[in-house]
């Protein structure tokens, strides 16, 4: 329920809902107000007092805009609206007073810190400031943090705006940072001098408006102004985080989170924004093909040559890999549609039928999840599989909502009800009566890719639709694999045993597979961005674009169709995916039939119309599984290591420590 | 019939114009000379010339360039490429500072924005080359030039101090 009420902004009379802050209401009347504790995110501190202002006939004082809520200002003695000020000679006053406070203990070193250019305090001194500073006394000097290797710390440049301690606490769910001290003393810390222990970690760097935390990786080694932004899409996780590549030149500098309030508000985790290191080692920058059981280096006509004898006449049974784009599939089912072979794309063995979307992707969509009261998590690590995810379930769970986990338990960073950790936990779920604690809520089940990958898992699936059937409740499908979705949509799956398929034929083609194993036998042609266990069994290598380096749609674990913008050029001989099929269905005199990306766009679209809403969820529906006897396996969950889940990661030096640096803190924890 | 002018016909018969005339050869001919013998002389130049670039160190021998890019931002000729990263000790430094001095316009931006005084535009002029590839200049090469003029920089920088 809202309650308007009306307000008078610098003489513009607005209605706004009460419940608002008079920073809000201040935006609503597009009036900025200039912040830094503030975050529309987080919850309100009101302790960097930069957002001060006038209320007319309220206390003879400035008012923090933050914390002061527009039910709360009173009307005036005739009953007028109460009436706000923002340019007043009282809160000028205030602004630079604040100002030059901050300044006292804030350093000169503007020119060697990595926020300039992009800086909060930079540019709210230059609009709010004054030019000169009455404090002659000597400046605080703090000792920096140690907070791992993704965050650098500055701690004489910070501001105490506790955006950092809130962030961690509030969404990421550790409580490794605090504030300790008052007045000068006052210093943001970490407890124990502890590492962060959060793969959201990476965010505190966007929050902090000034350069106390910077990114360790990108340190010292651009700025803002030099960097080309291309705004796309993540492809690290099944999400399709908002995300926005800054390159220099032909290389990425660094990976940054847009907001997007369906799917990642404005966070992504660490292992989507610290990857890139991994796009510039490893690279497969020309074709290879094995001979004498060695790789050597070879040249594209030969390497298509090649191909071209290899797959004609022989069964060729075709392989899409986690980060593939909807097109480049598209174009390899075509091909090898024309050569009569097969092709799957659940290649880490999810039972997910293809008959119905809901199946594959869900019947819930994530913000769905915002108002859930109720979720069921089976098989799944949120916070391994889909951190953002997790920290929205976090979010509902603040809010109230009751989780239960079926599967293995592990710290998710909030609390949770532990049904079980095999297939009778789920039954248990069933027969369960509906008591007030599940009857009439919202409610959303959040199935891991974990728990429907061993033989039962139609079984498994079904039993969950009959869950959510009984208990009136969406399902959200927890891909890890950012292609599933979209690969799922155009039907890239085979029906019967593909690993069976697989032996039996002559050449298999790998798009960028290389979570599995391929056994001795089949000539295997991979094409790929990194020189990963796929390239490792390959006998032919063809280098093609990574997803920053093409366009291309990916459809994310709610069914959304998005589009992904090129932001650098594929490295040496490296070529897009989806031309070197087009190449290579040529050679073939099989020739697929579009000459450029918005050709294949529009073949792609003409097939599955619903691919062309960008940006839209297409009708989900749900249909019957087939019912399959269960087993009484425990569940498992399916990443193994959070750092090291896709080829572009494997081939990152800040994941391998990342990595490690999680490995040797279990082994800490199982010492003691 | 016109009058006869008998100042000006005196002054034609006394070759009074022919005499001011050697007067003013003689004047220049014993005064000292405007022009200079360029090679082995030299002119005036301001504190404020603005020449050849350097990049200045520290007495202590630290280079003074801290990597903050604004140079580099600033050039209207873009003439300047700058890639830094963080050195051994943690402290930011520049890895590669290029200046090509055939897009340079000498316009003296550069070491208006340096915050630290390291690149400067100093009084050496006679820079020609034989090649337009010995004018991409790099890091090793401005900064032999910093230490090699580090004695003038300093002083134009002393001189002017009291303007900036």
């Amino acid at each position: 329920m809202t309650d308007m009420k009306t307000i008078i902004i610098d003489n513009q009379e607005l209605e706004v809902d009460s419940a608002m802050t008079l920073l809000q209401a201040c935006e609503v009347a597009s009036i900025e107000v200039p912040r830094f504790c503030y975050h529309e995110r987080l919850s309100i501190a009101g302790n960097c007092r930069m957002c001060l202002v006038e209320v007319v006939g309220g206390p003879p004082k400035p008012t923090a805009s933050c914390a002061m809520q527009v039910r709360d200002l009173r009307p005036g003695p005739n009953g007028e609206p109460p009436m706000v000020k923002t340019k007043s000679e009282m809160v000028k006053k205030a602004r630079e007073g604040v100002m030059e406070f901050l300044l006292i203990n804030h350093p000169l070193d503007c020119p060697i810190c990595d926020q300039g250019g992009e800086c909060d305090l930079q540019d709210q001194a230059m609009a709010y400031g004054v030019d000169f500073s009455r404090f002659r006394e000597a400046k605080r000097a703090t000792e920096d943090l140690n907070l791992g290797p993704l965050v650098e710390t500055h701690m004489t440049r910070c501001i105490s705006c506790t955006r950092c301690v809130r962030f961690t606490t509030e969404v990421a769910g550790i409580t490794q940072m605090g504030q300790t001290g008052r007045g000068e003393d006052a210093e943001i810390t970490s407890y124990l001098g502890e590492t962060l222990n959060s793969n959201l970690q990476g965010n505190i760097i966007d929050l902090c408006p000034v350069g106390a935390l910077t990114s360790k990786p990108y340190s010292f080694t651009a700025r803002p102004w030099e960097l080309k932004k291309t705004e796309t899409i993540d492809v690290m996780d099944a999400m399709g985080s908002a995300i926005r590549v800054d390159t220099k030149g032909r290389e990425v500098m660094r990976i940054l989170p847009i907001n997007h309030d369906a799917v990642n508000e404005e966070w992504i985790s660490d292992k989507t924004r610290f990857v890139w290191d991994g796009l510039r080692r490893q690279r497969l920058d020309r074709p290879y093909l094995r001979e004498n059981g060695k790789l050597r280096e070879s040249t594209w006509p030969e390497a298509l040559q090649l191909a071209k004898s290899k797959l004609q006449g022989g069964k060729v049974f075709g392989l899409a890999g986690d980060l593939a784009s909807v097109e480049s599939i598209f174009a390899l089912k075509q091909l090898i549609v024309e050569l009569n072979g097969g092709f799957e794309c659940r290649l880490d063995g999810a039972k997910l039928p293809n008959d119905f979307r809901g199946a594959y992707a869900g019947t819930a969509v994530i913000e769905d999840l915002d108002e859930a009261e109720h979720i069921m998590i089976i098989g799944s690590n949120p916070r391994d599989e889909a951190p953002v995810l997790n920290a929205r379930i976090r979010k509902a769970w603040a809010g109230g909502a009751n989780i239960e986990l079926v599967g293995p338990a592990s710290d998710l960073t909030y609390d949770y009800e532990h049904v079980g950790k095999n297939r009778a936990a789920l039954t248990k779920l069933l027969k369960r009566p509906l008591n007030n604690k599940i009857k009439d809520k919202k409610s959303v089940i959040v199935v891991g890719i974990g728990a429907i990958n061993e033989e039962d898992g139609y079984g498994v699936l079904s039993l969950i639709s009959e869950i959510a059937d009984s208990s009136d409740s969406k399902i959200l499908i927890m891909h890890t694999a950012a292609s599933r979705v979209g690969a799922m949509d155009i039907g890239f799956v085979h029906d019967g045993d593909w690993i069976e398929a697989v032996k039996n034929s002559d050449v298999v083609y790998n798009l960028g597979a290389d979570e599995i194993n391929i056994e001795a036998g089949p000539f295997v042609i991979y094409q790929g961005s990194h020189g990963d266990c796929g390239a490792h069994r390959a006998d032919l290598i063809l280098p093609s674009a990574s997803y920053t380096e093409e366009s291309g749609l990916f459809v994310n674990l709610e069914g959304r169709v998005q589009l992904a913008h090129r932001a650098n050029f594929a490295p040496g001989d490296a070529k897009e995916n989806w031309a070197i099929l087009r190449a290579l269905s040529n050679e073939l005199d099989k020739k697929l039939p579009y000459d450029n990306l918005t050709e294949l766009r529009e073949a792609l679209f003409g097939k599955f119309d619903h691919l062309r809403h960008i940006g839209l969820i297409a009708d989900k529906s749900f249909g019957t599984v087939s019912k399959v006897k269960l087993n009484n396996n425990d569940f498992k969950n399916i990443i193994n290591d959070f750092y090291l889940t896709n080829p572009i990661a494997r081939a990152s030096e800040v994941m391998a420590e990342l990595s490690s640096g999680t490995r040797s803190k279990e082994i800490n924890v199982a010492a003691e | 019939m016109s009058k006869i002018d008998y100042g000006r016909a005196a002054k034609y018969f006394l070759l009074l114009d022919f005499l001011k005339g050697f007067k003013l050869g003689f004047k220049y001919f014993f005064a000292p000379k405007s022009t200079l013998n360029y090679p082995h002389e030299k002119g005036y130049l301001s504190s404020r010339f603005r020449g050849e670039h350097a990049l200045r160190r520290y007495p202590n021998g630290e280079e003074r360039c801290i990597a903050c890019k604004l140079c580099e931002a600033v050039c209207p000729a873009q003439a300047i490429t700058i890639d830094a990263e963080p050195r051994e000790d943690g402290s930011r430094r520049t890895t590669r500072y290029d200046i090509d001095m055939t897009k340079c316009i000498y316009c003296g931006f550069c070491q208006e924005a340096c915050p630290v005084d390291a690149i400067v535009e100093g009084p050496n002029f006679e820079f020609s080359t034989e090649t337009r590839e010995e004018l991409f200049y790099d890091k090793t090469k401005l900064l032999e030039n910093g230490d090699r003029w580090e004695a003038e920089i300093a002083r134009n920088l002393e001189l002017d101090a009291p303007y900036r």
